[in-house]
């Protein structure tokens, strides 16, 4: 397994490079009924450390910052549990992208090789008629490799490796997270929806984005499976 | 050095970290009590809730805390370490991990009390809750209740890494740095924990000497009493637990981290198998309650098949007269209080043991007996015939009524044991005067055919030629009898 890699780019979104987006890239290999979990306990993890209270703005700039809580998962098919926050509301959108990016793992033309990404951006707001701009500054990859295993035996040897790397994953994720490297200026009220998602209603991540892609079987990247899951915010 | 920072960020300053000291000590002890922890989000800020997350406060373990930071605050050579600890239910313990909160002497001035340096802590506090559940002591402890405990102690001092064994690996948490230095959180775990889940966990003890390094002798000055982390709610506020070692009593209780109903079932788990013929043989667990458990007369026997409560060993199937006594009248109900006329009803079925064994706690004791039908049953001569027992209505029991009255000691009355037949239930006895056991009996060893006897081979092979002739005759003169049978059969 490859560790986190750092490099340079603008990710996904194409937009120039105005600033270094930081990206890190994880490596999983994990059995098919097992993808889910995997790339839930990897993104909840990250989303723990890039999420907050809700802020409630007051006079005079001050603001106050709501509670984050939290809850242990245990996964069914891996020897792992991880924290995530408790929020229903992320924890459904999550779901839902895993689960595309699990059928679409499954469907035809696939090797059973893929790659999930979860993207943090701020937008800019740019004048009419440009369209605003979103920056990205952290981008999280986990490429994923589906193997498939011929008995149970391998089944529960399996279980018991991918709980041991994704504890390696956390580890690397958290390193990452305690470099206190770029994070957006805490924004004033006007501000705050182009630094942070305010739809949920009990916590408030940075403004994030998840896509998807499909590696055929010739290694190429399946560009034309790439969706924009969560709230496109480029809609005017 | 620290002259540029305000005195009302000092103050600041000095509040983040003793509350993070706090806080951090929370998040370790609650992630290795074994249970899956859950805390609400919240819109709106509560006033209490430190570094803008949601972590109950554990009041014993605050206790803990401060009473070993006694009023000073994690500063360079001065680390606060919450260390976590295994102890079987032998009494044999070993560190599994030390965790520290460091502080170091590089400064960064320029950084925000109020607002980075708060913010980062929340962060390295998240940063715990998610470190917490992979190192190996997580699975450990979600594992802990009958065989093992996990147990904390949080020391301030020096920090000590001896205990942990060779090769113990270390993961950083994160640093955070502030005007008067850098605080740093690790973790240093034991990782040689396989054979220790193989040897330590049997019954039998651990052999002792073979791995030196888990039972050495505590080298801190201050040696700070091993708490439990089985924390249940409404417990005394800053009660201080006892200390661990000083009795099995205490240390028992400590084992379950369940309800009191069921710690009496994992007691049970701590007595020897002293059942002999009785169980393992037969069917049928013998059992017996009562006399054996006086020292606990709130346990419940529950029968060790169904369920998860492990068998009662507590009598042999052949018992000691005054055994005898009480297994033939497990009605002299001084010391039980369940009502007998039940518990008979109860006697040819193993008894559930789902109520068995947490259920009622007012049926302090079930007298649950059964007697092994078929069984060589140990009794004196003038107890061949089932005496007065509660009346039943199972067929299994009026059956042996009928065969004890009808004297039916079928062993010589001389002998000490006295077999009694068997008569299962539902069977019917006037078709073939034998039940399957005396049929198999009979039928496992038959006579010899006697065709290959000795005696008859003895006749010779030319006087069987001799015969053949007529033989063929006879045959010749009924082949229009033998071709029709043939014709009738296709």
């Amino acid at each position: 397994m490859v560790g986190p890699g750092r490099s340079r780019c603008c990710g996904p979104s194409g937009a120039a490079p105005a600033m270094n987006c930081r990206a890190e890239v994880l490596e999983v290999s994990v059995e098919g009924r097992q993808v889910e979990e995997a790339m839930l306990a990897v993104l909840h993890t990250i989303l723990l450390h890039r999420s907050t209270g809700k802020f409630h703005y007051k006079k005079e700039g001050t603001y106050s910052i709501g509670t984050v809580g939290t809850q242990d998962v245990d996964c069914d098919f891996i020897d792992f549990a991880y924290v995530r926050v408790s929020s229903e509301e992320l924890d459904r959108a999550l779901r839902k992208a895993v689960g595309e990016f699990k059928d679409a793992l499954r469907g035809s033309g696939s090797d059973g090789m893929g790659q999930i990404s979860l993207e943090f951006y701020q937008k800019k707001k740019s004048r009419w008629p440009f369209s605003d701009e979103c920056i990205p500054w952290e981008l999280w990859t986990i490429k994923v490799n589906v193997v498939n295993l011929a008995n149970e035996q391998e089944r529960q040897i399996c279980r018991e490796k991918v709980g041991e790397k994704l504890c390696e994953k956390i580890i690397n994720i958290v390193e990452v997270m305690n470099r206190h490297e770029y994070l957006p200026k805490m924004p004033t009220q006007s501000e705050v929806d182009n630094v942070f998602d305010t739809s949920l209603k009990d916590v408030q991540p940075y403004l994030y984005k998840i896509s998807y892609q499909i590696t055929d079987s010739l290694g190429t990247s399946v560009t034309t499976t790439m969706r924009r899951l969560i709230k496109d915010t480029l809609a005017l | 050095m620290d002259t540029d920072l305000s005195s009302q960020d000092r103050k600041d300053l000095d509040k983040f970290i003793k509350f993070f000291a706090l806080k951090t000590v929370q998040v370790i002890v609650q992630a290795r009590l074994g249970e899956k922890i859950c805390t609400r989000s919240s819109s709106s800020p509560t006033g209490s809730d430190w570094f803008n997350l949601a972590i109950k406060d554990i009041p014993e373990v605050t206790h803990e805390a401060k009473k070993a930071l006694a009023g000073q605050l994690p500063a360079v050579g001065r680390s606060m370490c919450v260390e976590i600890s295994l102890k079987t239910s032998e009494g044999d313990s070993m560190e599994l991990e030390i965790w520290c909160l460091e502080m170091n002497e590089k400064c960064d001035k320029e950084i925000k009390v109020s607002y980075t340096v708060y913010n980062r802590l929340s962060l390295l506090l998240k940063s715990l809750l998610a470190i917490t559940r992979v190192t190996p002591a997580y699975r450990l402890s979600r594992k802990q209740g009958h065989e093992y405990v996990i147990l904390y102690r949080i020391y301030f001092g020096e920090v000590q890494l001896s205990g942990l064994g060779e090769g113990f690996q270390t993961v950083r948490v994160g640093t955070v740095g502030t005007p008067v230095g850098t605080i740093t959180l690790s973790c240093a775990y034991r990782i040689n924990l396989a054979f220790m889940s193989t040897r330590q966990f049997e019954r039998t003890p651990p052999i002792m000497g073979i791995i030196i390094d888990h039972f050495v002798d505590r080298p801190y000055p201050s040696s700070s009493p091993m708490h439990p982390c089985n924390y249940r709610a409404g417990e005394d506020n800053g009660a201080v637990y006892p200390s661990v070692e000083d009795s099995q009593e205490v240390c028992t209780t400590s084992f379950s981290t369940s309800p009191p109903s069921q710690l009496s079932s994992s007691r049970l788990s701590y007595q020897p198998a002293a059942l002999g013929v009785g169980s393992a043989d037969m069917g049928y667990p013998v059992l017996f309650a009562g006399g054996l458990n006086a020292a606990h007369p709130h346990q419940l026997i529950g029968p060790g098949k169904e369920g998860g409560v492990p068998p009662v060993p507590n009598q042999p199937a052949h018992g000691t007269q005054a055994d005898q006594e009480r297994m033939c009248t497990p009605l002299d109900g001084v010391h039980y209080s369940a009502a007998t006329p039940s518990s008979s009803e109860d006697t040819e079925t193993v008894s559930n043991s789902s109520e068995g064994k947490c259920g009622s706690p007012h049926d302090l004791l079930e007298t649950i007996f059964i007697r092994k039908v078929g069984a060589f049953v140990n009794k004196p001569i003038n107890q061949v015939n089932p005496p007065e027992s509660p009346e039943t209505e199972s067929p299994l029991q009026g059956s042996l009524h009928s065969e004890g009255s009808s004297g039916s000691s079928t062993g010589n009355t001389h002998d000490d044991f006295v077999m009694i037949d068997f008569k299962p239930a539902f069977s019917k006895d006037d078709i073939l005067p034998m039940d399957l056991g005396t049929f198999y009996r009979e039928f496992q060893n038959p006579p010899q055919l006697s065709s290959l006897s000795i005696d008859i081979g003895a006749q010779s092979m030319a006087e069987d030629l001799d015969s053949l002739p007529e033989k063929l005759a006879v045959h010749e003169k009924n082949v229009k009898e033998f071709d029709a049978f043939v014709e009738t059969l296709q």
